[in-house]
C-alpha cells in the first residue's frame, strides 16, 4: 500500500493519457476534479493487486460520453459516492472494498480516484483495459465471462437508474442511449467484481505503469531521445515514425469520431509516409502503405519534443510527432480479445497480427 | 489625412506617420517609461516635431500596447472579480479559480458563485435562470467587486442566459459597471474560457488608464478629431467602446503587429516572418495577410486560456545572444547582453563574443569596428554560424505546414545575424524600415469581427448555420468600428463533436473590414 499525492497524479494523467492511443479524453478536467478532491479529502492510498482478498469486493467508476461535453459541463461532485450507493444497495453489498478505472484513458484514469477520495476507499493497481477504448464490453473482464451489469448510471442532476442486460453489448447499447439522453455525459459503476475476478481478469499494475510513463515524460534531465529510449524499454515498445501531420479528415458517424491522419516523415523518416486511420482511439498504423500496427495493440502519438501524449481531439496541421507502438496486454491477443476489439471489428479486413512480428517483417524488408 | 500609430514594447516605444497612401512619412522610437503616459506623449511630440506636417489632417491614431499582458504577469492594477458560474449543480467538482496562482486570486479577491443555469450541449436547457439568486448576490457583492465575469456552461449555444444576468448586473450596479461575458470571449471548454473571462474582468481599469492616457496624449498635442483605436492579437482595430469591453484581446498584439507590418513592408501577403530582437525572435506566420492563431490553450500569467491567440514561437536567439564553448561543443544564447550590446560586444571594444561578432567576423554585418573581430577564427565563425542557421531552420520547421520551402521576411534590429541561406527557405527578404515594423503594422490593420457557436446541421442547414454566423460576425465588427458595406468574409473552420448523433460542429467564422 501507498499514498497517491498530487505529484503522483500528475504523472498518472499524463501516462495514462500516453496509454488512451489518442483517445480517451484530455486529461485536463480529470485531473482538477482528482486535485480538488485531495485537497479536500486527503490522498488516497493505492493496493496493488496482490494486497487484496479473494472475497473482498469491488466497484469500477468511470465516465462516458464525449470528451468534448465533459471540458464544459464536468460534474457537480456527488454523483460518484450516489451512483456507488446505488450499485451496493441493489446488490445487498454493506461494504465496498475498493475501486479501480475502468480504462486507462486521461479522464477515466482520474475518476476513481476522486471517487477513492470521497469515499475514503483504497484505489486497486489494475484496469479493465491496459489502454483505452470507445464501447463498454471492450473490457478483459467481458473476455472472461464476467457480466457489465447490474450497473449504475446517473447524472450531475439527479437521474438515476440500475440496468440489467441480456449481455455486454446491450450494455453498451443501452447504456449509450441514456448518456446521450442525459446530455452525452454520465458517471457509470459496472462489472462489479470480487478480488478473486480483479486478481484473474483485470490488468494489473495499470496505475504504477501509467505513473511510471508519466514520470520519465515529465522528466528533465534528459532530452527527448534520451526520455523516448527509456520509455520503449518500460512498455516494451517501438517507435514506427517520426513525422509531421500535414491531413487530418474526420467525420462523426454513429456517435463516434471516426477519422484519418497522414503523415510526412521527418527526421529518420524523411521521404516516407505514415496513416494513422482513428475512432476516438488510434487503431491502424500504415507506413508507406504497409501495416505496421494495429488494434488491440496501441498506437500512442506523442509530441516529438516533449512526449507528451497527443489525443485524437487535438490533432493538427503541422504538429510534429513521434508514432509509438505497444504490445497490447496478452488477455487481447487471445481469440476473443481479437473478435472483441481486433481490426474487423472495428471495420478493417485485416488478420490480426501482434506489432513485434510487424515491425520485424518491415525491418527485413528493408534489409 | 494621416495615420499615426504608437506600439508600446517592454523597451521601447515605436511611433509612426503614414499619409493617406499608407506610405511611411517618418518614424521615432524612444524608451518605454515607467508611467505610459509620458512615453506615449515623448514620442509623439518627437514623432510630430520631426515630421513637421499639419496636424489637423490626422484622420486615425492607433495604439498597440502591452499595458495588459504586464499588468497580468506584474499582477498590478487589477480590478477585484467576482465570477458568476452558470451551471449548478454541474460543474461543481472544479470550483472557479483552480489551479490559478495564490497570489493572483488575492489580488482579484476571490469572489465567486455556482449559480442555477447552463445549457446542454444540443441547446436544451440544463438549467433555469434564478433571477432571485441573482439578485440576492448582487446584494451580497455591492463594494466588493469591481468587475464580474459570468460564465454559463454551453454558453457558445446559446447565450441569452448570460446575457440577461448582465442586465440584471447592470440594473442593481448602473449601465456603466464593467462586465465581461465569456460567450463572447473564449470557446469551448468552460475552465479556460472562464479563466480568460476572469482576467478580462480583472483588466477593466488597466485598460481605461491606458486608453484615457492614449487620448490625452493626443489632445496635448492638438489631435482632437481623429478616430482612436487600439490593436487586437489577430490583427485587426478596435474602437476604444469595444477595446474597454475586451481588454485581454490586447495581449500578443505586439508579435502580431510586427509580422502584420514585415508583410506590409515586403508586399507580401502569405508569408512566414522571423522578428529578430536583441535576446529572443519570435516567428508567426501570415494566411491572407491575418496571423494564423494557436489551436491549443495558452498560457497567460500561468493561468490556462483558450482565448484567441496568435500561433507564435519565440526561440532564444538575438543580436545580442552570447556565444560559448563547452567541452568543445559550441552554446549560442538563450542569454544576451541585451540591451548593453553597445558597451558589451567584441565590435563595440567590448569583451563577450556575441552573434553580432560572428556576422561581422563572416563579413555579412556591418557594424562596429571589424578589426576588433578579424582575430576570431574563420573555421570556429562558421561553426557559430552553423549553429545559429540550425537554431533558425528548426524554429522555421516547426511553424510549417507542408515541406515545401516557404519564403521568409526578415524584421527587427537583431536580424543582420541571419545569413541569406537557410534551410527550408526559398528566399529571406530584408526590408527598409523593419524595425519599427510593429507600430507600421498597428497602423495599417482593417476592424474584424469573429462568432464561434455549435449548430446541429441536421437540423439546421449548414448554409443556414454559415449565414446565421456570419452574420453574427458582422455585427460584432459593426461594434468594433467597422463600415458595415466593407466587411467581407475571411474565414471559416468547421470541427465535428465527438460522440454527438446528429451531426453537431462547431463553427467558427471571421469577418473583416475598413475602419470608418
Amino acid at each position: 500500500m501507498r499514498y497517491l499525492d498530487k505529484e503522483a497524479i500528475e504523472h498518472i494523467a499524463i501516462g495514462a493519457a500516453f496509454l488512451g492511443t489518442g483517445g480517451g479524453g484530455d486529461p485536463y478536467i480529470g485531473k482538477l476534479m482528482a486535485l480538488s478532491a485531495i485537497e479536500k479529502n486527503g490522498p488516497v492510498k493505492l493496493y496493488s493487486v496482490d494486497e487484496i482478498d479473494d472475497e473482498d469486493f469491488f466497484i469500477p467508476a468511470a465516465m462516458m460520453g464525449a470528451p468534448s461535453v465533459l471540458v464544459e459541463k464536468f460534474p457537480r461532485g456527488d454523483e460518484f459516492v450516489k451512483v456507488f450507493q446505488k450499485l451496493a444497495k441493489y446488490l445487498g453489498k454493506e461494504k465496498i472494498t475498493g475501486t479501480y478505472p475502468m480504462e486507462a484513458g486521461g479522464v477515466n484514469s482520474m475518476i476513481p480516484i476522486v471517487v477513492a477520495a470521497q469515499l475514503g476507499i483504497p484505489l486497486i493497481d489494475c484496469d479493465g483495459m491496459g489502454r483505452a477504448f470507445p464501447e463498454l464490453q471492450m473490457v478483459t473482464f467481458h473476455l472472461d465471462g464476467v457480466s457489465a451489469t447490474p450497473m449504475a448510471i446517473t447524472d450531475e442532476k439527479g437521474n438515476i437508474g440500475i440496468i440489467e442486460t441480456i449481455d455486454n453489448k446491450w450494455t453498451e447499447r443501452i447504456a449509450r442511449a441514456a448518456t446521450v439522453e442525459m446530455g452525452a455525459s454520465s458517471l457509470v459503476s459496472l462489472y462489479p467484481t470480487t478480488g478473486a475476478q480483479i486478481k484473474k481478469s483485470g490488468v494489473h499494475h495499470i496505475i504504477t505503469l501509467s505513473e511510471k510513463i508519466g514520470e520519465i515524460i515529465s522528466s528533465k534531465d534528459k532530452d527527448a531521445n534520451g526520455k523516448l529510449q527509456e520509455l520503449l524499454r518500460l512498455v516494451s515498445g517501438y517507435e514506427l515514425f517520426q513525422g509531421k501531420i500535414i491531413d487530418v479528415i474526420r467525420e462523426t458517424k454513429g456517435g463516434f469520431n471516426l477519422g484519418k491522419m497522414n503523415l510526412e516523415g521527418i527526421e529518420e523518416n524523411k521521404d516516407e509516409n505514415m496513416k494513422v486511420h482513428f475512432q476516438n482511439e488510434n487503431l491502424i498504423a500504415e507506413k508507406n502503405d504497409q501495416v505496421v500496427g494495429m488494434t488491440p495493440d496501441l498506437i500512442c502519438l506523442v509530441d516529438y519534443e516533449t512526449l507528451l501524449p497527443v489525443t485524437t481531439e487535438s490533432l493538427k496541421y503541422g504538429k510534429r510527432v513521434r508514432v509509438i507502438g505497444l504490445p497490447a496486454h496478452e488477455k487481447w491477443r487471445t481469440e476473443k480479445g481479437i473478435e472483441t476489439a481486433g481490426p474487423k471489428y472495428f471495420g478493417y479486413d485485416y488478420d490480426y497480427v501482434p506489432i513485434e512480428e510487424m515491425v520485424k517483417k518491415v525491418v527485413v524488408k528493408h534489409v | 489625412m494621416y495615420k499615426i500609430g504608437i506600439d508600446v514594447g517592454g523597451t521601447n516605444t515605436d511611433a509612426i506617420i503614414l499619409d493617406k497612401n499608407s506610405k511611411l512619412i517618418h518614424s521615432v522610437k524612444s524608451p518605454t517609461s515607467l508611467n505610459i503616459k509620458t512615453g506615449i506623449e515623448n514620442a509623439l511630440r518627437d514623432l510630430l516635431i520631426e515630421a513637421d506636417i499639419d496636424k489637423s489632417k490626422i484622420t486615425h491614431a492607433m495604439l498597440g500596447t502591452t499595458q495588459c499582458t504586464n499588468a497580468i504577469v506584474e499582477r498590478k492594477k487589477l480590478a477585484k472579480v467576482g465570477v458568476i458560474r452558470l451551471g449548478y449543480p454541474a460543474t461543481a467538482s472544479v470550483l472557479p479559480y483552480t489551479a490559478w496562482p495564490k497570489d493572483m486570486i488575492e489580488k482579484l479577491s476571490g469572489n465567486y458563485a455556482l449559480v442555477h443555469g447552463g445549457y446542454e450541449y444540443d441547446g436544451q436547457l440544463l438549467g433555469e435562470l434564478d433571477e432571485e439568486e441573482i439578485r440576492t448576490l448582487l446584494e451580497d457583492w455591492q463594494d466588493k467587486v469591481e468587475s464580474i465575469a459570468i460564465v454559463g456552461v454551453f454558453s457558445s449555444i446559446k447565450n441569452d442566459q448570460e446575457l440577461k444576468v448582465r442586465d440584471l448586473i447592470q440594473e442593481a450596479y448602473g449601465e456603466e459597471f464593467p462586465i465581461s461575458c465569456s460567450s463572447l470571449i473564449g470557446s469551448v471548454g468552460l475552465i479556460e474560457r472562464e479563466n480568460a473571462t476572469i482576467l478580462n474582468a480583472a483588466l477593466c481599469r488597466v485598460i481605461e488608464i491606458t486608453t484615457k492616457g492614449f487620448v490625452h496624449a493626443l489632445e496635448e498635442e492638438g489631435i482632437f478629431d481623429a478616430d482612436v483605436y487600439l490593436c487586437q492579437n489577430d490583427g485587426t482595430l478596435m474602437s476604444i467602446e469595444y477595446a474597454k469591453q475586451f481588454p485581454i484581446l490586447t495581449i500578443a498584439c505586439g508579435p502580431t503587429n510586427s509580422i502584420r507590418g514585415a508583410s506590409y513592408l515586403a508586399k507580401i501577403k502569405n508569408t512566414m516572418v522571423l522578428d529578430v530582437g536583441g535576446t529572443t525572435s519570435d516567428i508567426g506566420v501570415l494566411q491572407d495577410g491575418f496571423p494564423r492563431e494557436s489551436s491549443v490553450a495558452v498560457e497567460v500569467g500561468d493561468i490556462r486560456t483558450n482565448f484567441r491567440m496568435p500561433d507564435i514561437i519565440s526561440v532564444g536567439l538575438g543580436g545580442g545572444s552570447i556565444v560559448r564553448v563547452n567541452n568543445g561543443k559550441i552554446t549560442v544564447g538563450p542569454d544576451s547582453v541585451g540591451y548593453r550590446i553597445g558597451q558589451e560586444a567584441l565590435v563595440f571594444g567590448g569583451k563577450t563574443l556575441t552573434t553580432t561578432d560572428i556576422a561581422v567576423r563572416l563579413g555579412f554585418a556591418d557594424v562596429g569596428d571589424k578589426s576588433l573581430v578579424a582575430h576570431i577564427d574563420e573555421e570556429f565563425a562558421k561553426d557559430v554560424l552553423f549553429e545559429i542557421s540550425s537554431l533558425i531552420e528548426q524554429a522555421i520547421d516547426k511553424m510549417k505546414t507542408s515541406s515545401e520551402d516557404v519564403q521568409l521576411v526578415l524584421v527587427g534590429g537583431g536580424s543582420i545575424i541571419v545569413p541569406d541561406k537557410i534551410r527550408g527557405v526559398s528566399n529571406s527578404i530584408k526590408t527598409e524600415n523593419g524595425g519599427v515594423a510593429n507600430a507600421i503594422g498597428a497602423s495599417i490593420s482593417q476592424i474584424s469581427g469573429q462568432y464561434e457557436q455549435i449548430y446541429i446541421y441536421s437540423r439546421e442547414s449548414r448554409e443556414d448555420s454559415l449565414k446565421d454566423a456570419q452574420d453574427k460576425a458582422v455585427k460584432q465588427a459593426i461594434l468594433a468600428g467597422a463600415v458595415s458595406d466593407t466587411i467581407e468574409l475571411v474565414e471559416v473552420e468547421e470541427t465535428p463533436l465527438a460522440y454527438h448523433p446528429e451531426n453537431a460542429t462547431r463553427l467558427r467564422v471571421k469577418v473583416v473590414g475598413e475602419m470608418g
